[in-house]
């Protein structure tokens, strides 16, 4: 049964860092009519820079990791043995727990014999909702210091999963890693954004590799695009896959990037690019889905 | 050994460019990239040939026989990962699995086993009498924290005597950043001068922080925002961090960069740039005495 659906959730990830991910996800959202766009880069989120969102509400996201009660452990090691990340230790008579490292599987809880081991939350960063103009945002925040954002990912979409009337724009973190792909699965289709340097095709190849993987419908722009000889533009020919758009290298986009201003917004000749560009991927989506069925 | 870490917070300020130059002008015993899941360095470096490659396992992956499973759903209840999916038999979603172990161990049936997974490689190249650690997290599999410690590893057992090492990070501030900063000697943060650059700037600088490492700052392709650099440098001040100086933007880095060169085998204006910079980091980097001058 295939289920009636009126809006695209889009995913913009990129293998490489800075190649314009948030430009591109930004912009999109801000010349959708109704728009959300979800921030994942938790580790060093940007979107939230450019919108400056009102109405601001904030949410804490925790995990659960255990806790030791020392009356009761009797130092049988059952938890030490059994956590693969190595998460507890027990020296010199007494239990300790690195949260750093603990993935809140919940195992030692589990199998302690003496209860023991209880559970607490710990914080490790926040969601914050807010709204610019027609685009209502979402941004995961981790804390510094933690080591992973999934939990935040992963709360994002719950949130965000019965939203059916507006489009969703989500901002992926670079690389291609856990992160990338707790952000990207659920989405209708990805966009990979390009440079045209070799650091960014090598890096576009890995997530070539990925969204195939995932078995996700999927498309190119080339940013920062130029005339001469992009080496991004080379590998989508030899691999044939789809150029939904080139947005050539300007100084004028580059300072207003660098302000955190949304294009957009601020200038006619972006805002015609960012709406076809935006017509041309909801043409891509609504093909995929046709062909899917 | 000292070693200096190259990090950014925000992707793309260039870090591997900066980290390639200062190669070139220290030619080190020992490098590495620990950017495992977009490495770029060996596409600059020219390392020589690989000496060593190797299979990276990661934890085990969860694996259900179906013939042994009673379908009493304990695993599926039991997972924090949402990892066991139920689709007339019970399987494993292996990119979800993290390899906790806990459906092992609870199955009355013994029907769960963890079984070994390849979630990389790991290459070590050497010329001359240098050596560079490097490795590829494979598509797919989220352990690249563990991985970061392996290449670092990799190159201190390769290089044990080595009296200096230049080690390339990944961008962000979680996993396989704290994993890079873990034993370094100081961090190097190329900044770049966007208020989103900023931002993210001062949440990496946190993070060292955080783990007591000394920090520096530069920052690239400073002429795209007089302002924000301006802004920048005032932070260092503020926060008594170390500004170690500026770099141009400048096509002949990309061109350099698109023919497999560092911006120091070119005659241009980052390159020169960048050897300040190298300079003025090196100084702080062997600087002997009172620490907290920094």
């Amino acid at each position: 049964m295939i289920m009636e659906k009126n809006n695209m959730k889009i995913a913009v990830l990129s293998g490489k860092g800075g190649t314009g991910k948030t430009l591109v996800s930004v912009n999109l959202a801000a010349a959708s009519e109704k728009a959300i766009y979800i921030d994942c880069d938790v580790e060093e989120p940007n979107g939230h820079l450019f919108f400056k969102p009102d109405d601001k509400k904030e949410k804490e996201v925790s995990v659960i990791i255990p806790e030791v009660n020392k009356d009761l452990c009797n130092g049988c090691r059952k938890c030490v043995d059994f956590c693969r990340f190595n998460a507890l230790a027990y020296i010199k008579n007494r239990l300790f727990v690195f949260d750093e490292i603990c993935h809140s599987c919940g195992g030692c809880v589990m199998l302690c014999p003496q209860n023991a081991l209880t559970e607490r939350k710990k914080s490790i960063g926040k969601i914050i909702e807010g709204v610019s103009e027609q685009v209502y945002l979402y941004t995961g925040m981790l804390d510094t210091g933690e080591a992973s954002g999934v939990p935040i990912i992963k709360e994002l979409f719950q949130k965000t999963k019965d939203i059916s009337d507006k489009d969703i724009f989500i901002d992926c973190p670079p690389g291609s890693a856990c992160v990338v792909m707790e952000s990207i699965k659920d989405a209708d289709y990805c966009i990979l954004v390009a440079e045209p340097t070799i650091f960014g095709v090598h890096n576009l190849n890995l997530v070539y590799e990925l969204v195939t993987l995932f078995k996700k419908p999927f498309g190119v722009i080339l940013n920062k695009y130029m005339e001469e000889k992009d080496p991004s533009e080379e590998f989508c020919i030899e691999n044939k896959i789809k150029i939904l758009g080139k947005i050539k290298f300007d100084k004028v986009l580059g300072k207003l990037n660098s302000e955190a201003q949304i294009a957009v917004r601020t200038n006619e000749k972006y805002k015609v690019i960012f709406t076809s560009l935006l017509e041309t991927v909801k043409k891509e989506v609504r093909n995929e889905t046709a062909s899917d069925s | 050994m000292k070693q200096l870490l190259i990090l950014s917070g925000k992707g793309g300020t260039g870090k591997t460019t900066i980290a390639s130059a200062f190669i070139r002008f220290s030619d080190p015993e020992a490098f590495a990239d620990c950017d495992v899941d977009a490495p770029n360095l060996h596409l600059v470096t020219q390392q020589g040939s690989v000496s060593n490659k190797k299979n990276y396992y990661g934890l085990p992956r969860a694996k259900i026989d179906v013939t042994k499973c009673i379908k009493c759903d304990i695993c599926r209840q039991n997972c924090r990962f949402d990892a066991i999916l139920l689709d007339g038999t019970y399987k494993v979603d292996t990119f979800a699995c993290e390899g906790c172990g806990v459906c092992e161990v609870l199955c009355p049936a013994n029907a769960i086993t963890s079984k070994p997974a390849v979630d990389g490689e790991l290459l070590l190249y050497e010329k001359d009498k240098n050596i560079f650690s490097t490795a590829q997290l494979k598509m797919g599999s989220g352990t690249s924290g563990l991985l970061v410690t392996e290449v670092k590893k990799q190159m201190k057992e390769a290089k044990p005597d080595a009296g200096f090492a230049i080690i390339d990070g990944s961008p962000g501030i979680g996993c396989p950043v704290i994993a890079s900063l873990s034993g370094v000697d100081m961090v190097l943060i190329v900044a770049e001068p966007s208020l989103s650059g900023i931002s993210d700037m001062k949440r990496i600088m946190e993070t060292a922080q955080k783990f007591g490492i000394k920090t520096a700052v530069c920052v690239n392709k400073f002429d795209i925002n007089i302002e924000n650099t301006e802004k920048i440098e005032e932070f260092c001040i503020k926060e008594k961090v170390a500004f170690v100086g500026m770099i141009p933007f400048d096509k002949n880095a990309l061109k350099a960069v698109n023919k497999g060169m560092t911006i120091a085998d070119v005659d241009c204006a980052a390159g020169k740039a960048a050897k300040e910079v190298f300079e003025e980091t090196a100084k702080r980097l062997f600087e002997k005495g009172d620490e907290t001058q920094w």
